[in-house]
């Protein structure tokens, strides 16, 4: 813990100086600390519970829709915002941005967790690749259904507020910059905080063997709720600022996501190694630079490299970069190896 | 809301059509989906987008000026190639792992097709014209398009053929014997590494058929797979595995309901209330399945 | 210890990937000028992204072999820096910081779609990037007071309304019935406002009023309603995807309208994928070949169609004829400004008069070309070749408007 003391304030310095050491990377350091949200909390149902679910993206793009309209409807009215694609004007002033964000993101966050308590009694009670299914058809309904709603701009989309004129032409990286690494950090300590509980184990347990988890007496679909309840919630935030960050949100293509965002998420943690702490943040990060950094080279040929990373990393790789350093120093884990019987192993394999 | 779909009787009547003749087509991608679930275990997010690939064989026929008729001979035989391919890079490798990394995977292969087919073929939209014309019913109230009828009634030769083939065959008597106990079956000398790979070819040539009956009757484009794979994932959930009279009956249903939803809750919410109804069907299921307590194996 | 080695390294190692990646571009390179553009070349607008693409590319070539662009007394060359936004707003928003804020590019081309260009107008207009674009046709886009914005096309609502008036004229001045069916995006839906409008001003009446789901490859509803309702007019507009699905459709289900009006037309290439069955249509366009627009680089619009055709393989649609427009825009800009700063070209590209082969252009407050009127061309075949005419406004009309259209039994 001590160790780890030094490690912590040294990335909490890191992620402050970032801005100021890549003034021109803000925006992108921004996303990954989203990402890293994102896949950290699908992590807590998709790794730690077992539950994979392809639909927490409908979290996120609640989120969005939310914080955005709650933004300009305490302002302003909602209805002549979104009117014919957004053409009248209408401009927040600092207070009011700053005000509107505030209660937005809270509202972001609060309503999908309620939401995911609602529809988590039904939808938890499916098992495996039905869960799986089900959360995808969730979140493609979402997106089909939110493009066709009026009040939220439907397939002209929402432009959200723009970030005010504050004077420096750096200050609404630096705003969405600090907010994405403050929510990061807070769901990390939120996350770190779970790892020593009981809840945790219980989490484990319900991944491990369900039934017997129930048969020794655990409730098992409460804590399946609550863990999704969890995930809810950051990622509503998630989308809450990602919404603010993009400035323009669009049903199936920004919200609503699933075959971006959601997919990306549950690849982040099974790159880094699901149901580990670490595991989802490493992955995000090394998923966000390969992203960045060779994307735009591949003109075109990203998806196709991003389907054969998929199946790559899906059948040689399922345990991630986590598992697979694991597996080769165990020691550095905290596990005590026997080598005489860690070979009897490897050769009845 | 509108309810014009029940004020015009005629409508109501063209609505069912429609949807019936479309359902036929749905149940046939969803016969070649609960084959290889049943068979070897695996959800084939991909299926989508063998269906479209599938249908850019009969449009390249097309463009080469051969009836795209013909591709539905020609696209189910490229396509079982294309399947067994698919099956030896990729599905071999996760046949008996984990669902989810098949539902993973395949939806790699699927972001992957995409992507190809756009390059090959580009992402404008394209259809195969039959010219077949069109059937007036009912005083001309009623129309339907002969491509439809048509493909109606290939779906259904094809759904024959298979069903008689796995009845009849000695493969098809493999491929049932291992859907029933893998196990059992590789110890009563059954290859099941062929079966699994004929299954997977069967299937994708499934899709293909269906792929080039949707390009002569609707339109393709590379990126319209997803829809085509939850349907098929919903008519075998509502069927159950290996009921062929219920996967037709449920296919004919679904596509019944989209027709309706269309009229009644407006065009813009009719792929929405197909995902909707995908995600209510399986509530449903856990409420019925939870009375009875069943455990999965 | 433990971890700790392993997390520190991998924090060094992201520091130093960051810090060696730093801005390799500038906007003005030698005697290049460098521009950035986000593209859709995957994605559901890819095909129409890469016509984009190619009207751009052409007129650089075109530019730079003419003699390129004198600025100061130094003859400089365009070049165009393309990522990829895979038809996604939120990737094009992105985009444009990126080529922005790293690649210090510091002026840029627009993308292909509304959408993508509502996304990216916030980013360049922060930064004060100067962005000449020619395929963001909402209307939203010129009402909020965008500075730097400047599109060489009319805006989406002008599209399709004059395909209302053409119907109430051939009415007898009385009001026509019309039915809509628009795909759910920025782009259609704002073609739908200006259809509202027409409506509400020539006192004509909605009957039908569908959004077609992006991925809709069946209108079969939304025509079984059509023929029931009986409307003069039928409007469809959902990029190339709903001209297509539509003609297929209406010729199968032998729907008989007296009018029908359509967006994509030529970028669908209507007439080569339906032949006959696409007779009639009629569609809005930014631009046709027959139209009388002269400039230096490409002459005319003929002219123009044929060394496109020659360059890709294909007839060029408007989507690429005003794309290239984008650039003879931006060297024309340059060269009044006689400078790089970036509000100095911005007042100059604010003060543009000019024609190019593709048409008048100037910029009012809002950004939008107002110098500019649509063109409706109606498919017209004769025996099975089938061609694009011009039938609206009169002053370009080079065949008269059938009105109405022959019912399906009389074909």
């Amino acid at each position: 813990m001590k160790d780890n003391l030094i490690l912590y304030i040294g990335i909490l310095i890191f992620g402050i100086a970032a801005p100021f050491i890549f003034p021109a990377f803000k925006v992108q350091l921004s996303i990954l600390c989203v990402l890293i949200v994102l896949a950290t909390t699908w992590n807590i149902q998709g790794g730690e519970m077992g539950y994979n679910s392809f639909g927490n993206i409908l979290f996120y793009g609640l989120g969005m829709y939310l914080c955005a309209s709650v933004q300009v409807g305490m302002f302003f009215p909602l209805a002549e915002w979104t009117e014919s694609g957004g053409e009248k004007t209408f401009v927040h002033t600092p207070t009011q941005f700053f005000q509107g964000m505030a209660v937005g993101l809270l509202v972001a966050a609060v309503v999908p967790t309620i939401v995911a308590g609602v529809i988590g009694y039904s939808i938890l009670g499916l098992r495996g690749h039905y869960f799986a299914i089900c959360t995808l058809g969730l979140g493609v309904a979402a997106g089909e259904i939110s493009g066709g709603i009026e009040i939220i701009g439907a397939g002209q989309g929402f432009t959200t507020p723009p970030f005010p004129d504050v004077g420096s032409l750096d200050s609404r990286g630096e705003f969405f910059y600090f907010l994405s690494f403050f929510t990061l950090v807070f769901t990390f300590i939120a996350v770190r905080s779970i790892y020593p509980t009981r809840f945790k184990l219980i989490l484990n347990a319900i991944r491990d063997n369900e039934d017997k988890a129930e048969a020794m007496g655990i409730e098992t679909m409460k804590y399946k709720i609550i863990g999704w309840m969890i995930s809810a919630f950051f990622c509503g935030l998630a989308g809450g600022i990602m919404g603010g960050l993009v400035g323009y949100i669009d049903s199936t293509d920004v919200a609503f996501d699933g075959r971006e965002m959601g997919v990306f998420m549950v690849l982040m943690a099974i790159l880094g190694g699901k149901g580990t702490l670490w595991g989802p943040i490493i992955g995000a990060t090394v998923f966000h630079i390969f992203k960045e950094g060779f994307w735009t080279f591949f003109l075109g040929w990203q998806y196709v490299a991003l389907g054969v990373l998929i199946v790559v990393i899906v059948i040689y790789f399922p345990e991630g970069i986590m598992g697979w350093l694991r597996e080769k120093y165990p020691d550095r884990f905290g596990e005590v190896v026997d080598e005489k019987d860690r070979k009897a192993q490897v050769e009845l394999k | 809301m509108d309810f014009m779909v029940f004020q015009y009787p005629m409508i109501s009547v063209q609505a069912c059509l429609d949807g019936v003749l479309l359902g036929i087509l749905f149940a046939l991608i969803a016969y070649g989906m609960a084959l290889q679930w049943g068979v070897m275990n695996i959800i084939n997010i991909a299926q989508g987008d063998l269906v479209i690939l599938g249908g850019y064989i009969a449009y390249f026929m097309y463009l080469y000026g051969i009836h795209p008729a013909w591709g539905v001979i020609v696209a189910p035989v490229i396509m079982y190639f294309v399947g067994i391919a698919i099956y030896k890079l990729v599905i071999n490798k996760v046949v008996d792992r984990d669902l989810f990394i098949s539902i993973l995977a395949t939806f790699g292969i699927s972001i992957l097709f995409m992507q190809l087919m756009n390059f090959a073929f580009g992402a404008d939209v394209v259809l195969a014209n039959s010219d077949y014309g069109t059937t007036m019913l009912f005083n001309n109230n009623v129309v339907l398009p002969n491509s439809k009828i048509f493909s109606a009634f290939i779906s259904i030769l094809f759904a024959i053929c298979l069903v008689i083939y796995m009845k009849k065959s000695k493969l098809g008597r493999a491929i049932r014997a291992t859907a029933q106990n893998a196990r059992a079956a590789k110890i009563l000398g059954v290859d099941t590494e062929k079966v699994y790979a004929a299954t997977f070819g069967i299937n994708a040539a499934l899709c293909g058929v269906a792929g080039a009956l949707i390009s002569i009757t609707f339109t393709i484009h590379p990126y319209m797979g997803l829809p085509y794979t939850i349907r098929s994932f919903m008519i075998v959930i509502v069927a159950g595995l290996g009921n062929l009279p219920g996967v037709a009956m449920s296919g004919m249903g679904l596509g019944v309901f989209e027709e309706f939803a269309d009229y009644i809750l407006g065009t813009e919410f009719r792929i929405g209330s197909v995902f909707l109804l995908l995600v209510l069907i399986l509530v449903y299921r856990r409420f019925k399945l939870s009375r009875k307590r069943e455990y999965l194996k | 210890m433990k971890l700790n080695k392993i997390i520190l390294s991998f924090v060094s190692a992201l520091v130093i990937l960051f810090s060696t990646s730093v801005a390799s571009f500038a906007k003005v390179v030698g005697d290049k000028i460098i521009l950035g553009a986000a593209i859709s070349l995957t994605g559901k607008y890819s095909s129409n992204g890469v016509h984009t693409q190619n009207g751009y590319n052409m007129a650089v070539d075109r530019i730079n072999s003419m003699g390129g662009v004198k600025v100061g007394g130094k003859t400089y060359k365009f070049d165009i820096i393309y990522y990829d936004d895979e038809s996604n707003p939120k990737r094009a928003a992105q985009l444009a910081e990126r080529l922005i804020s790293q690649d210090g590019v510091e002026f840029m081309l627009g993308p292909y779609s509304s959408g993508l260009t509502k996304a990216i107008a916030p980013v360049t207009e922060k930064y004060g990037v100067p962005m000449v674009e020619a395929n963001g046709a909402s209307r939203s886009l010129f009402t909020k007071g965008y500075k730097y914005l400047f599109a060489v096309l009319a805006p989406a609502n002008l599209y399709l309304d004059v395909a209302i008036d053409l119907a109430v004229e051939k009415n007898g001045g009385k009001p026509v019935t019309v039915a809509m069916a628009f795909e759910q995006d920025a782009f259609s839906q704002d073609v739908r406002l200006g259809v509202l409008e027409a409506i509400e001003r020539t006192g004509s009446k909605k009957v039908i009023d569908d959004k077609l789901p992006k991925e809709l490859n069946d209108m079969a509803a939304t025509l079984v309603k059509v023929k029931q309702m009986k409307p003069d007019v039928l409007v469809v507009s959902g990029h190339t995807k709903g001209a297509l699905t539509a003609i297929r459709q209406i010729s199968e289900m032998k729907v008989d309208v007296p009018m029908l009006a359509m967006t994509h037309c030529d970028a669908a290439k209507l007439s080569k994928q339906h032949g006959k069955n696409s007779q009639y249509a009629l569609c809005a366009s930014q631009w046709h070949k027959t139209l009388t627009y002269k400039d230096n680089f490409f002459k005319d619009g003929m002219t123009y169609d044929a060394d496109f055709t020659k360059e890709f393989g294909y007839a060029p649609p408007y989507q690429a004829a005003e794309s290239s427009a984008a650039l003879l825009v931006f060297k024309d800009a340059f060269e009044r400004a006689n400078s790089f700063d970036k509000v100095k070209v911005r007042d100059a590209l604010a003060d543009t008069n000019m024609q190019t082969f593709y048409g008048n252009i100037k910029f009012a407050e809002g950004g939008q070309n107002v110098d500019k009127p649509m063109v409706l061309f109606q498919v017209m075949c004769d025996g099975d070749k089938c061609e694009n005419k011009v039938v609206a406004p009169t002053k370009w009309a080079s065949a008269e408007l059938i009105h109405p259209i022959p019912s399906w039994s009389k074909r």
